[in-house]
């Protein structure tokens, strides 16, 4: 954990470490314990007087249908997100890393997108799918498809999930290519020379040597699809129609910010300050694991 | 003839085969480049034939028209907005100070943390690494609030400084200065040299290789802000770039002025994707390192 040698000064290190604490402090760390303080307390229209209620608002928050709903939207949405942006990504992947004339250029062609602002992505998704004036858009309903995204719920879910899905993918793609590249050629090509088909050395090798990195992306990617997508629906579909689109993170901006209710939003908070502590936990164990392996 | 017809049909065959990862490869590509080709496309046409719903696949001849009205005017046909070169400037002030005050406030602790002892070492270092775990999502209204008694509201200090607390910078530094050799510090400590000194003089030029990876990373990262922006900055003057496309858009009706919205959204995607393909060993580098 430490260096042998080191310096000895007193005051310095104190000195080094003050613009980082003072702002983990002061923005970070306050406002959390804040976020847990509001969550157990019920506040009066004016915010003078607090009660301690115990777990009132968790117990109100969690037996909200509403807020169920919005649950079982949020994990279909992570579920559909990681999974199409993981697959993409994979077979993209394993695509380029072969010996392929041009490599170069696709990697290059493939990655750019990382740069996209997740709303961004949305307001381009938007301009195609648009039914009135996207070009994929009034195509679909000219051949007969009635789609409106603005109106249909699973529409809306689709596009949601197609427009985060489509920003990731680079991610996940720079990423497996990593991974793919570590993997020995010899391997690859000793199993080439016992007449191993392509399908058969993706599956019994490659797939296999990849699962570090997979998993790895695996909880990158939730955490992805939990938090970063709030700009992908907020420029998108606003949540709607109705409540269709509206993830937990969506919610917690909805109940604090628009329709500041503190204890609901405080203790959603405080939900999901669990999970990213469960996610980032099962993350670092799996990183533990990785170094013992190499 | 046959066994020629034989080896025909093995190359043909082959080529096919070797055709198939190119045409999915392709086909990837093209599925990224699809929507922003079109955006383009709406950039130079005028509002009034992309809300008929007939926008050409071929550039128009708007270009500088629209691109102009983006740039300087605060007023379209249907849509007031802030101007994009004040929007872009907001944008851009907002990703350099997050991505410089990220790097130097973390460089600075992951120092004191590598290589001084002292008490409370472990306490800093936990307090650092615990804001991995609490994403400004989890924490909306109640760092809002904090920001908003500092009297921070619409000001580049309440945009950046609370997020340019980083632990996995810190941990990115810290992990890289375990790596320096013990020798180089006891030359520097027999030739006299203090800890100040050899950060400037050793540690700052071995790290200018992560500094650049850690900077392509987090200037995106800044620039591509969303939920913080649209919190503290309520006056048009402090709008980013990406909240201003969104407001512009409004509900996303057929009738307003998609041309500017376009070439709004092709100037807010310009520096971020400049930025990867320009330094694209760097951002790699900085994207695999600091996810580990």
């Amino acid at each position: 954990m430490q260096r042998r040698v080191i310096f000895d000064n007193k005051a310095l290190p104190y000195l080094l470490l003050v613009p980082q604490v003072a702002v983990t402090l002061i923005f970070f760390i306050w406002p959390a314990a804040q976020a847990i303080w509001q969550s157990v307390h019920l506040q009066d229209a004016f915010g003078l007087r607090a009660q301690f209620v115990w777990f009132e608002n968790f117990e109100a928050v969690l037996t909200d249908p509403n807020y169920l709903d919005t649950l079982r939207i949020t994990v279909i949405f992570c579920a559909a997100v990681t999974l199409l942006s993981l697959g993409a990504a994979l077979l993209l992947a394993v695509l380029a890393d072969s010996k392929i004339k041009g490599a170069g250029a696709y990697k290059t062609l493939l990655i750019w997108p990382y740069a996209l602002a997740p709303a961004v992505a949305a307001v381009l998704w938007m301009f195609i799918f648009n039914p009135e004036i996207g070009v994929l858009g009034r195509a679909l309903n000219n051949l007969g498809y009635a789609w409106d995204y603005r109106l249909n719920d699973t529409q809306a879910l689709v596009m949601v999930v197609l427009a985060a899905s489509w920003k990731q993918v680079s991610y996940n793609f720079i990423f497996f290519l990593a991974g793919l590249q570590a993997i020995p050629r010899s391997v690859l090509e000793a199993a080439s020379i016992d007449g191993a088909s392509a399908s058969r050395r993706f599956w019994t090798i490659i797939f296999p040597l990849l699962s570090p990195t997979t998993f790895f992306l695996l909880v990158v990617n939730i955490v992805y699809a939990f938090f970063e997508t709030f700009g992908t629906i907020h420029a998108l579909t606003h949540g709607g129609p109705g409540k269709a689109t509206e993830t937990l993170i969506f919610r917690v901006y909805q109940d604090g910010v628009v329709n500041h209710d503190l204890g609901a939003s405080s203790a959603q908070s405080v939900i999901l300050m669990v999970i990213v502590i469960g996610l980032t936990a099962i993350q670092f164990r799996f990183v533990e694991r990785k170094v013992h392996y190499s | 003839m046959r066994p020629q017809r034989n080896s025909d049909e093995r190359k043909s065959g082959g080529a096919l085969a070797s055709l198939l990862p190119h045409a999915i490869l392709i086909l990837g590509v093209l599925v990224f480049a699809f929507p922003i080709y079109m955006t383009l496309i709406g950039s130079t046409w005028d509002a009034a034939t992309i809300g008929r719903g007939n926008l050409p696949l071929t550039p128009g001849g708007e270009l500088l028209t629209n691109y102009n009205a983006a740039w300087n005017e605060t007023q379209g046909t249907r849509i007031l907005h802030t101007p994009v070169r004040i929007m872009m400037w907001n944008s851009l002030v907002m990703a350099l100070v997050i991505a410089l005050g990220k790097i130097a406030i973390s460089i600075l602790s992951a120092y004191a943390v590598a290589f001084f002892r002292f008490p409370l070492r472990m306490v800093f270092f936990w307090l650092i690494f615990i804001t991995l775990m609490l994403p400004v999502e989890v924490r909306i209204i109640p760092t809002y609030e904090v920001v908003a008694n500092l009297g921070l509201i619409d000001t580049y200090a309440g945009l950046t400084i609370p997020l340019i607390a980083s632990a996995t910078a810190t941990l990115l530094f810290r992990q890289f200065f375990l790596t320096i050799p013990d020798e180089l510090v006891e030359a520097a400590k027999i030739d006299g040299a203090g800890a100040v000194r050899f950060f400037i003089d050793v540690v700052l030029p071995l790290s200018r290789t992560n500094i650049a990876a850690l900077f392509v990373i987090l200037f995106i990262y800044g620039w591509n802000q969303y939920l913080w922006p649209l919190l503290v900055t309520n006056s048009a003057d402090m709008e980013t770039v990406v909240i201003g496309i969104t407001k512009m858009i409004g509900n996303g009706e057929a009738a307003t002025d998609w041309n500017v919205i376009m070439a709004t959204t092709v100037l807010a995607m310009l520096p971020p994707v400049a930025v990867v393909v320009l330094m694209q060993r760097w951002f790699v580098k900085g994207l695999v390192d600091s996810e580990k």
